[in-house]
């Protein structure tokens, strides 16, 4: 391992989780770490377990067994409020958007800020001016104008705004490129840098091995519901990450040196 | 990557620009307002035209009637004012199918319930009966219309059955209650607001009362002046710290729209419009429709309850996990749908005087509900407002007023009426699929 997931504890760890649901068993004993300031790219097959995995961290499912550390502290989040107040936020895949509503109404759904009984709209228009200045997402037109005017890169640039702005330590992204092009997917990319420069502990589910690379600090697969290596990204390379996900093992002579060292 | 960035390009950004461009009114455009005039471009091409369309559709009507109307009467002081009262209860009933449509769905029982409570209403003022106070009356009608309503909603929202079938059931029960209530008491199924007391002239005047001219005046001088420093000193305040608002020139037309508005209705209500005798002043139902204007585009604009129901309309599982509490609000709007229609029936009984089983409960849903889309709501959810119902209240009562003038019968005046619908409805699904391009990320 590198010296700097070394020096300190990770922000989330995840140790011997299980999972199931009926008779099928989604998650085997899964470790994984999110230290902070560090993108980490979960990567595997479809049904490998990503989502599951993704779901019991941000509360929408219970574990079975096993433990989860938030701070070297175990923690039992029981539903997304739980998440929340820890400080854990999901981006989905849908984005969970209203597209007549407009930026700031979006960033604030559900925690609305009050004045007199009535939405204080000037408290909460600076607040979201300045989330999004912070995370440079500059090129919308007006922080008032409805997200369904906005491009794919910039709603996907809206629900990470919305996610980071409660103060939240780690977000974890699901398939943030997949709808988008090119220039849309290096916005988005962009933006995830952004958020460990700010110290975030960030997690990106992707299929797409190229924004992988381009993006993340450590990769960690999943094979049918196992965790098969959890590596800094300098270790790996793309064919070793693509075996990883179809066979769950590493069968060249150089990949044994590579998962020796880690 | 085999993705090219070609799918995400507008198609023709310019044409769609000048297309929406060509929607603002010109003087807007010459002076330049920058960052609104855009944000009001985005919010055209996403669906959200605003108050365009029916002000130009209500400025046909006018052309159209005034022309063919037997001796211009159609703009005559007399015949304006009657059109308001008339208007009125589509108004209502718009604002009231509003709450319905804004969650996407619908309240088709409203005509019956709002009727329910109207009857409620005017036979507990009955001297001769029960003979309570008009306030009295009138809280227990609201309060039943709401209750309705709430259980309508309860069975929408918790069973998961559609609002269709639901309120059609509704509409079905509530005439036969309706009809049930009217028989009370020793009326032959005619209660009426004639009574000399000065209890049941109450309910008489909401409809046909009129305020003294000079006081309708200083009335109206304190509210335009009131809600035009409200506009003028919030929006100056935004513009101060640097928050997205109108520029100056547009809050300056906002205000003077109202102002005029203002004007207009007062000028013209208070023209003598008696044959004989002197017949003048605004009618009080046009505070008690301003009253229901207020206070549901504060609760809908400005409190988390009315964000909430916008919220549902767009995106009911973003809202869900948001954390809001998908089945309370949605049978609050239910409920609020009823009392709102409870209002609206009240007029129309102060305005035939009485009740009786001639109210076209399930004409009055649909004229609601075309007035509301005509006024820019959208059948599809998370579009509209109240001003929007009030608004095409006016156009389908206009529409109303004219054909009756041209002396036509019932019959095609629902034909006329069925058209407008549908052609309102029409326009609504079309501009939703130009909205729905906007939200595939064909825009910069």
């Amino acid at each position: 391992m590198t010296a700097e997931t070394v020096a300190t504890e990770p922000l989330l760890k995840v140790r011997g989780l299980d999972k199931h649901f009926g008779p099928v068993q989604a998650l085997y004993q899964v470790d994984l770490d999110l230290p902070a300031g560090q993108v980490t790219a979960l990567c595997g097959d479809n049904g490998a377990g990503k989502s599951v995995l993704t779901k019991c961290i941000s509360g929408v499912y219970q574990r079975d067994h096993g433990e989860i550390f938030w701070e070297g502290q175990p923690v039992h989040i029981r539903n997304t409020r739980d998440a929340s107040r820890l400080g854990i936020e999901t981006v989905y895949q849908d984005l969970a958007l209203c597209d007549n509503l407009d930026i700031v109404q979006n960033m604030f759904l559900g925690r609305e800020r009050l004045r007199r009984e009535l939405l204080d709209e000037d408290s909460m228009e600076r607040a979201a001016a300045r989330t999004l200045a912070e995370l440079r997402v500059t090129t919308v037109r007006s922080i008032r104008q409805p997200v369904a005017s906005l491009s794919g890169g910039q709603r996907q640039s809206v629900a990470v705004a919305k996610a980071v702005m409660w103060n939240s330590k780690l977000v974890m992204l699901d398939e943030p490129t997949a709808a988008l092009g090119v220039n849309q997917t290096k916005m988005v990319l962009d933006l995830v840098r952004r958020l460990r420069d700010h110290g975030l502990a960030v997690m990106v589910i992707s299929h797409n091995l190229n924004d992988v690379f381009e993006v993340a600090d450590r990769i960690a697969v999943l094979y049918l519901g196992r965790m098969v290596i959890q590596a800094p990204a300098s270790v790996l390379d793309r064919q070793d990450v693509v075996e990883y996900m179809t066979t769950g093992r590493l069968s060249r002579a150089g990949g044994q040196v590579k998962r020796g060292a880690n | 990557m085999a993705r090219t960035e070609a799918p995400n390009l507008p198609p023709d950004p310019t044409a769609a620009v000048e297309a929406a461009q060509a929607e603002v009114p010109p003087e807007l455009v010459a002076q330049s307002l920058g960052e609104y005039a855009r944000a009001w471009v985005a919010r055209a091409r996403s669906g959200q035209s605003g108050v365009l369309p029916v002000v130009l559709g209500m400025v046909a009507i006018i052309i159209v009637f005034q022309a063919i109307s037997p001796n211009h009467v159609f703009l005559s002081a007399g015949n304006l004012v009657n059109l308001f009262q008339q208007s009125a209860v589509f108004m209502v009933l718009a604002m009231a199918e509003t709450f319905a449509l804004l969650l996407g769905e619908i309240d088709l029982s409203i005509g019956y319930v709002g009727a329910c409570g109207a009857v409620i209403a005017v036979q507990l003022v009955q001297p001769v009966t029960t003979n309570w106070p008009w306030w009295a009356a009138i809280i227990a009608a609201l309060a039943f219309c709401a209750a309705v309503g709430a259980v309508q909603g309860t069975i929408i929202t918790r069973l998961g059955i559609p609002s269709f079938i639901v309120t059609l059931a509704g509409f079905l029960i509530f005439n036969g209650v309706m009809l049930i209530l009217l028989l009370l008491g020793p009326f032959s199924g005619y209660p009426n607001l004639g009574a000399q007391s000065d209890n049941v002239k109450v309910l008489y005047n909401l409809m046909n009362g009129s305020i003294d001219p000079t006081v309708s005046w200083i009335a109206m001088a304190v509210i335009v002046i009131g809600v035009g420093a409200l506009f003028w000193f919030g929006d100056n305040r935004r513009r101060k710290s640097g928050l997205v608002a109108p520029p100056v020139s547009l809050s300056l037309i906002k205000i003077g729209l109202i102002a005029a508005a203002g004007i207009t209705v007062v000028a013209i209500s208070n023209v003598n419009r008696a044959n004989i005798g002197t017949l003048e002043g605004v009618p009080w139902v046009v505070p008690i429709v301003l009253a229901v204007l207020a206070m549901w585009t504060i609760l809908l604009e400005r409190t988390k309850y009315g964000r909430y129901v916008y919220a549902i309309g767009g995106n009911p599982e973003a809202a869900r996990r948001a954390g809001i509490n998908l089945a309370l609000v949605r049978t609050a709007a239910f409920a609020l749908c009823g009392f709102t229609a409870g209002i609206g029936m009240l007029l129309y009984a102060s305005y035939i005087a009485g009740m009786s089983n001639n109210v076209q409960g399930g004409q009055y849903v649909l004229f609601a509900v075309a007035a509301a889309v005509i006024g820019g709501a959208s059948l599809f959810g998370g579009r509209g407002k109240a001003l929007h119902g009030v608004l095409g209240g006016l156009v389908i009562g206009g529409i109303y007023n004219g054909m009756y003038l041209q002396g036509l019968d019932v019959q095609r005046i629902f034909i006329v009426t069925g058209l407008v619908l549908l052609a309102a409805v029409t326009i609504d699904a079309l501009s939703r699929r130009g909205g729905g391009a906007g939200a595939m990320g064909f825009s910069r």
